[in-house]
């Protein structure tokens, strides 16, 4: 059983992998800072870029991403018109930390909590900080997993070739 | 597995009625993992070939397909553990297979899934399925599961199934001792500022929410020491929650309660367990603080009896003290206690502007953190004319709500200064002091508590755009000194004990490579022996999704902790190789 299983879910994947045209956002529903629910398909900037980067404040590569594309986003926005989704994955035991951390250190992405996981095992997220950036479309366009001193130029690079 | 069946074939029907339309919106996704180790011997530390035991290669790794189609979407996750006893994972975790698949389909007002799931009712107390990749720990419940949401802001949880328990089968037939209890549970959330028109942007924010949790086991008979006690068949657990907001304050509260329910865990007792958490939090931008506070008492909630350490947890105790992530303080990572303990949190993080005289050009990020857990006091119980203090069969005890044992088993303080100096400089600065009652944490009856001292720094240079050089300095003062006195017996007590110094130094360029060498000496150690240099290099390469890293060196004994949850990892010598992509 599940041998059929696993062959029918190969099967499907090179229908799908033939013709994606499909919006890279998945059906899941997450909640903001304020306790709202945001469905993440439905997720834009507008028909410009956006970024969807996958965090934990236990995740110390994560603290120090953000805190570099936080100290570029202005110029960035102003730039590019691009937008900052910040997904945390902490678990229960942080929930209640997050936005007085995310807000004492000043960072102005808009947060989303990840507490089940459910969108990381959607994005096959397996460690964090994982990077995406969308276009206008919600396609993925770049990504990238891990973070070095500086990795966000080039992130920004990204941003650039696909702005008008 | 019939149910299964019956959604395949559901799917290939759309799929035939849809035809072109389904290529178009369909995607398919997944990722891979594979951590590949050999170990040596390493007479230094202690490392023998009896050790090794011949099984010199380990290697772990898992592959994750999955299919989304509209509303629908399914997978699986692919499994294979080659352990080995330097790996430090339960010998359980050993074995290879799909140990994961799911279908799901989901319109926006009614969800179901059916195979494995990952969920939680709330903060997860008395509902928490999810895994945790290091720590080899998976309670996944397959099953089914259905969401319905009524209205705006309502959502409306059940779920029923089995407990992933290593790889035990899921049928009837299964051995005794992989037997486990059949899980029942239902959620209710409701967020009022969604539901209700004139909340919609109010400044007042409010959640409630509910769930009950049964789990049902057979057997009622079971031989303890000399006395045969009746176990109950069923075992309820319940919750409630409120998250509640004004502005820039937010309260948020759980209180949940489980009924008698005897265990190895907890040595046969019937009180009930209860558990409170409660977070208070106030934050703008630049500022932000929290209070946290909980008690647990007697909350081991397992859907197997008999089962020990973190086998089968239906029930997540969120742990609240800090999380350390550089080497030496987190050899000293805190395990949450589910018998009993009252623990409290007070964080801060405060941000000093940019272009002020203290925050200079970029502003300096300031953290400050202070956790501490204590147990639980427990008075005996007078059981027909005698006292006792936790006998099976029994009550167990009792413990007032609001009593603090003056049993520490974990303190922390800690204070973190984060600046970017210029455009090339970046500076960090922490002190911790930290209480760490090894004789709980680590079950090593008669061990002394380490109280320690901790200093940590580190300084970046940007050499230009890409280039940087990372350099870490960390030193640990303990409480025992080289000339501590050793009873006998005692000596694995002292494998990391004594003044440690530490060191990492990092090149990287941005964004695919990196290279680094570091090494742990524990140089006070008490143990002449044990006073021991753990050099470690590191070399890896990141191209977009793709991670490779491979690490060469000494591995310290230590607990890899996520989430509260802990794993001894005994001390190794060898290499070992990282892979993870996705696609």
């Amino acid at each position: 059983m599940k041998k059929l299983f696993a062959f029918l879910l190969f099967g499907f994947m090179f229908f799908g992998l033939s013709a994606q045209n499909k919006s890279d956002l998945p059906n899941i529903t997450l909640k903001n800072l304020d306790g709202e629910s945001v469905n993440i398909a439905e997720l834009n900037n507008d028909g410009k870029p956006f970024v969807m980067t996958f965090w934990a404040t236990w995740c110390g590569p994560c603290v120090k991403e953000h805190n570099a594309l936080s100290d570029v986003y202005d110029d960035w926005v102003e730039e590019t018109g691009v937008k900052i989704f910040s997904v945390s994955i902490d678990d229960a035991r942080s929930t209640a930390k997050i936005k007085p951390f995310v807000d004492g250190k000043g960072w102005p992405f808009e947060i989303l909590l990840d507490v089940n996981k459910d969108l990381a095992r959607a994005m096959n997220v397996s460690n964090p900080p994982h990077t995406f950036l969308f276009n206008g479309e919600g396609k993925i366009v770049w990504q990238h997993t891990g973070y070095l001193d500086g990795g966000e130029e080039d992130l920004y690079q990204e941003i650039l070739k696909i702005s008008k | 597995m019939k149910k299964l069946s019956l959604l395949i074939v559901f799917v290939l029907g759309i799929t035939a009625v849809h035809g072109q339309d389904f290529l178009k919106k369909s995607k398919v996704s997944g990722s891979f993992q594979m951590d590949g180790n050999y170990y040596w011997e390493d007479k230094g530390i202690g490392i023998t070939k009896e050790d090794i035991n011949g099984e010199e290669f380990g290697a772990y790794g898992f592959g994750k397909l999955q299919y989304e189609l509209g509303n629908f979407s399914a997978g699986f996750r692919f499994e294979a553990y080659q352990t080995t006893p330097m790996s430090g994972f339960d010998s359980r975790v050993k074995g290879m297979g799909i140990a994961n698949y799911f279908a799901t389909y989901d319109n926006g007002t009614i969800g179901v899934t059916v195979g494995d799931i990952y969920d939680q009712f709330g903060n997860g107390l008395v509902f928490r399925t999810y895994e945790e990749w290091t720590l080899g720990f998976d309670n996944s419940l397959r099953g089914i599961r259905a969401i319905y949401r009524p209205w705006n802001g309502v959502t409306l949880k059940g779920v029923y199934g089995k407990q992933r328990y290593y790889w035990a089968g899921y049928g009837e037939d299964v051995p005794t001792s992989e037997e486990r209890g059949l899980v029942r549970g239902v959620d209710g959330e409701w967020d009022l500022n969604s539901s209700i028109a004139s909340l919609n942007n109010s400044k007042f924010r409010a959640t409630l929410g509910a769930s009950f949790v049964s789990k049902y086991e057979p057997d009622t008979k079971l031989t303890v020491g000399e006395e045969q006690l009746i176990m109950p068949q069923n075992v309820a657990s319940y919750a409630g929650r409120m998250n509640l907001g004004y502005g820039r304050f937010s309260f948020s509260t759980e209180y949940a309660r489980k009924i008698n329910d005897p265990s190895t865990f907890n040595n046969y007792i019937y009180n009930d367990g209860q558990e409170l958490l409660a977070s208070l939090a106030y934050s703008q931008k630049g500022l932000g603080m929290v209070l946290q506070v909980k008690r647990v008492d007697n909350m081991s909630f397992k859907s197997k009896r008999l089962a020990t350490q973190n086998d089968l947890d239906l029930g997540f105790i969120p742990p609240l003290n800090y999380t350390h992530t550089h080497s030496l303080p987190s050899m000293f990572s805190y395990a949450t206690q589910p018998l009993g303990e009252m623990g409290i949190q007070f964080q801060v993080n405060y941000t000093i502007p940019k272009k002020t005289a203290l925050g200079g050009k970029y502003g300096t990020k300031l953290a400050f953190n202070y956790s501490q857990v204590n147990d639980i006091k427990r008075d005996s119980i007078n059981v027909n004319g005698v006292n006792m203090l936790n006998q099976p069969g029994t009550k167990g005890y009792t413990s007032p709500f609001f009593a603090v044992s003056d049993h520490m088993f974990y303190r922390d303080l800690n204070f973190e200064i984060e600046k970017k100096i210029s455009a090339k400089w970046h500076l960090t600065l922490m002190y911790i002091n930290l209480y760490y009652d090894m004789e709980t944490i680590e079950n090593h009856p008669g061990a002394e508590a380490v109280k320690a001292d901790f200093a940590f720094g580190e300084v970046i240079y940007k050499i230009n755009r890409n280039n940087s050089i990372r350099l870490e300095l960390q030193h640990m003062w303990d409480n025992v000194g080289p000339n501590e006195t050793i009873e006998e017996g005692h000596e694995a007590y002292y494998t990391k004990r004594g003044n440690w110094f530490a060191f990492l130094l990092e090149y990287t360029i941005a964004p695919k490579w990196f290279v680094s060498v570091a090494d742990k000496y524990n140089y006070g150690n008490p143990i002449a022996d044990n006073r021991d240099h753990y050099v470690t290099g590191s070399f890896g390469y990141i191209k977009d999704q793709t991670r490779i890293a491979i690490s060469g060196g000494r591995q310290s004994e230590g607990l890899v902790c996520v989430g509260g949850v802990c794993r001894t990892v005994p001390a190794s010598s060898g290499l070992s190789l990282t892979i993870t992509t996705s696609f």
